[in-house]
């Protein structure tokens, strides 16, 4: 076979403990976002518009919904012969078998999958943020720098800057140095968790990375460090555009909201860079005769009677008569009853709402969404008060 | 009991000239999101046939395109799975021009196939129905032919073909006609045969003098084979003029109609997938009694109308009683009322159509106005 230029490998095991009840059963990457889409089908669906055509998905946390979205990897024209998708969960080896420990051990146990496909590149990417970039001009890059790693970088508000990996470059591009969630950030240029290494290059760091017992076995924290350490040739890659990590729950809000608006702070119209899904097969959505459907997006199989502004509606969502939603984003399936009030909500897949239910109040805003999980019913005129987490069973009539 | 299904891609094309006029019937766009061959490919693939092959002639661009590898119907198999059929003319034989000549250009591939039964069926007909309980009918009553039949209601003067069945179901009349009148039972253009026995006809038609299946299988065939009528009792639509499309299609704004057609006991529609975003309705729109797919940007007026995927409606357009095909643009200003527009139709700004409900005004594919 012929040798592949790059192949992908995604990170997508971590838990998303910060979305609370929105990853209690399923990892962060197989989250709803933006009526028709999971957070992974943006970084699967990069790839695919890269050219890339063979990714590993790395899983660990509640990999059952996950493993079942990307299947054969058919929505994201991942099905090839050669490459395509694969799922790469931690298994039991000769020498017995761990969990994944850290970003850099979850590839380091998978380096056969590395050896196989035997790539002149990998890049490296996490399944939790929501964007849409073209990976080949970061590899163009990377290749005329004949760089050991390329780290694509992105500006963010000074405020916020100590939440990522900060770094410094000069006007060749060359990284002088890289901190990873530096209290005093010394810039905003951030780290986006996208990498491109020479395979060989990264083979190398894992091997030592895994032989060192101290090291927490962490890109941000360990390999990036130690190969500038090392004086290893290590390149930004500036990115312009849209992007959000959609790690927390105002966070994945607001990444829901840029949708609405014209023209929408990201926009998914692109013919020419389509974001990929895997959809259930149902009709267009229906508004009544009593609907009212303002600056908001839906996607198929939606049934709307009631009242929805500013607010991001899933497939298959029934909004009865009288019900009014407004800056929320409710998730597959649900079902929202007659007469119910939603003010920043966040309800996820296949939720009941019972009629007259309010849920929010006053106080609600962008940092006090009232969420509720998968799978809840929500009693007839119960009241749900802003910041409220709600799991299934957890709700009493 | 393994079913071969074949689907008759362009006959009733003459029916919507104005639709057809670039694409077969199979492909005609219907619902907002589907296409005619859609409802036909999903309920043999609800029924468990794995093996289908679509029997085309003319203008069948657009339906290679649609159906594709056949995948997202779950029929891009090894075994069996999506076969196009095109025309095929040697020597002395000429395209076909019927539904059993249609047959008898596809002889080999029935003769090849192994399945035991065949079910056939036209794209002229909008219905979720599950055809192996057909097919078992036609196990159950040792039947030659099993012809899927409805009740229906006849006002206006079309050739038809009317059936009279006795108390068990068999047919015991047949007559091609169009002057029948009052509550009928009506073939439904959809049929099951064993396959060994449809390979007898077509071997022995020219001796037997069969080169129509109404005309002749069914009408002179009655005596001498054991025909029966399954009678769907389900949501039917017959597309078979411009103005019943229209009305046919008007008629998914029910929702008893909706859940009858789309969501029978699980049996989904499904269609090729485009990836479109998802649709966006902006801050000055209205949308009332519509059904709008993705891709749509809707900033004016909607009512009672059918939006395929990517229609770009501008602010103070007024669109009623219509259905706007895929990516058309209709131009801030403009008013549509009882119109169809086909494919990628450009409305400019303060236009004004309308049309009736009987007679929608019908605007061709890539179009200016």
């Amino acid at each position: 076979m012929k040798k592949k230029k790059c192949i992908a490998m995604l990170l997508a095991g971590g838990q998303g403990t910060r979305l609370y009840a929105l990853t209690n059963s399923v990892a962060k990457p197989a989250v709803s976002f933006g009526a028709k889409y999971r957070i992974i089908d943006f970084t699967l669906s990069n790839c695919t518009n890269s050219g890339i055509d063979t990714v590993g998905v790395l899983t660990q946390y509640q990999p059952l919904i996950l493993n079942e979205y990307v299947g054969n990897g058919e929505p994201w024209d991942l099905d090839r012969s050669y490459g395509g998708v694969h799922t790469l969960p931690p298994y039991q080896a000769k020498q017995g078998g761990e969990w994944y420990k850290g970003t850099a051990n979850a590839i380091y146990q998978n380096l056969h999958f590395l050896t196989e496909y035997d790539s002149e590149n990998v890049l490296i990417l996490s399944g939790d943020h929501i964007y849409k970039m073209d990976y080949s001009k970061m590899l163009a890059e990377h290749v005329a720098h004949d760089a050991d790693c390329t780290i694509a970088v992105i500006d963010v508000p000074e405020a916020e800057a100590s939440r990522f990996g900060i770094m410094d470059f000069g006007e060749d591009k060359r990284i002088t140095s890289f901190e990873e969630k530096p209290k005093k950030p010394k810039s905003n240029h951030a780290s986006m968790g996208v990498y491109i290494f020479k395979k060989d290059v990264l083979v190398r760091e894992l091997v030592a990375d895994e032989a060192d017992k101290t090291s927490s076995n962490d890109f941000g924290k360990n390999i990036i460090p130690n190969m500038l350490k090392a004086g290893c040739d290590m390149f930004a890659y500036s990115f312009k555009g849209y992007w959000k990590d959609v790690g927390t729950v105002t966070s994945l809000w607001e990444a829901n909201m840029d949708l609405l608006g014209d023209p929408p702070a990201f926009d998914l119209s692109d013919p020419a860079f389509k974001v990929y899904s895997r959809n259930e097969p149902l009709p267009p959505s229906y508004i009544g005769e009593s609907g009212r459907f303002v600056n908001s997006v839906m996607t198929t199989g939606c049934e709307i009677y009631g009242t929805v502004v500013n607010s991001v509606i899933g497939e298959g969502v029934t909004v009865m008569d009288g019900a009014v939603i407004e800056n929320s984003v409710i998730m597959q399936g649900a079902v929202i009853g007659k007469n119910v009030k939603i003010n920043y909500g966040m309800v996820d897949e296949n939720v009941v709402i019972g009629d007259g239910a309010i849920i929010g109040d006053a106080q609600s805003d962008k940092t006090r969404i009232t969420l509720i999980g998968r799978d809840t019913v929500v009693p007839r005129g119960a009241k749900l008060k802003s910041g409220d987490i709600i799991e299934k069973g957890s709700v009493k009539a | 009991m393994k079913t071969l299904g074949i689907i008759f891609g362009n006959l009733h094309d003459k029916d919507i000239g104005e639709l057809t006029a670039v694409r077969s019937i199979a492909s005609v766009p219907f619902g907002g999101r589907f296409r005619l061959i859609d409802f036909v490919l999903s309920n043999m693939v609800n029924s468990g046939i794995t093996k289908v092959g679509v029997v085309t002639k003319t203008n069948y661009q657009s339906l290679m395109d649609h159906v594709g590898s056949g995948k997202h119907w779950d029929l891009s198999r090894k075994n069996g799975g999506l076969i196009m059929l095109p025309p095929f003319s040697a020597g002395d034989k000429s395209i076909y021009g019927s539904r059993f000549g249609a047959l008898l250009n596809i002889e080999q591939f029935i003769r090849h196939s192994d399945e035991d039964y065949v079910v056939a069926s036209d794209c002229d007909n909008v219905c979720n129905i599950n055809l192996a309980e057909v097919v078992q009918a036609h196990i159950d009553k040792h039947a030659d032919v099993t012809v899927v039949a409805r009740s229906k209601a006849l006002v206006n003067k079309k050739p038809r073909t009317v059936l009279e069945t006795d108390r068990d179901g068999r047919v015991i009349k047949v007559l091609n006609t169009d002057k029948a009148s009052g509550e009928r039972t009506v073939f439904a253009n959809i049929f099951v045969m064993n396959r060994k026995f449809l390979l007898n006809i077509l071997d022995s038609a020219s001796e037997l003098g069969i080169g129509s299946f109404s005309k002749d299988l069914l009408v002179k065939g009655v005596k001498e084979y054991r025909i029966f009528a399954y009678m769907q009792e389900g949501y039917f639509a017959n597309i078979d003029s411009i103005s019943n499309y229209y009305m046919h299609s008007l008629e998914l704004l029910d929702k008893k109609i909706r859940d009858e057609l789309f969501y029978r006991d699980g049996a989904n529609i499904y269609t090729k997938v485009r990836d479109s975003a998802p649709c966006k309705i902006g801050d000055g729109a209205t949308v009332t009694n519509s059904l709008i797919a993705d891709g749509c940007v809707i900033e004016g007026e909607v009512s009672n109308s059918i939006l395929f995927r990517g229609v770009k409606v501008a602010k103070g357009a007024k669109i009623k009683n219509s259905i706007v095909f895929q990516d058309a643009a209709i131009g801030a200003g403009s008013t549509l009322n009882c119109v169809i527009a086909d494919k990628l139709v450009t409305v400019l700004e303060g236009r004004t159509l309308s049309g009736h409900e009987t007679h929608p005004y019908f605007i061709a594919k890539n179009a200016v106005i």
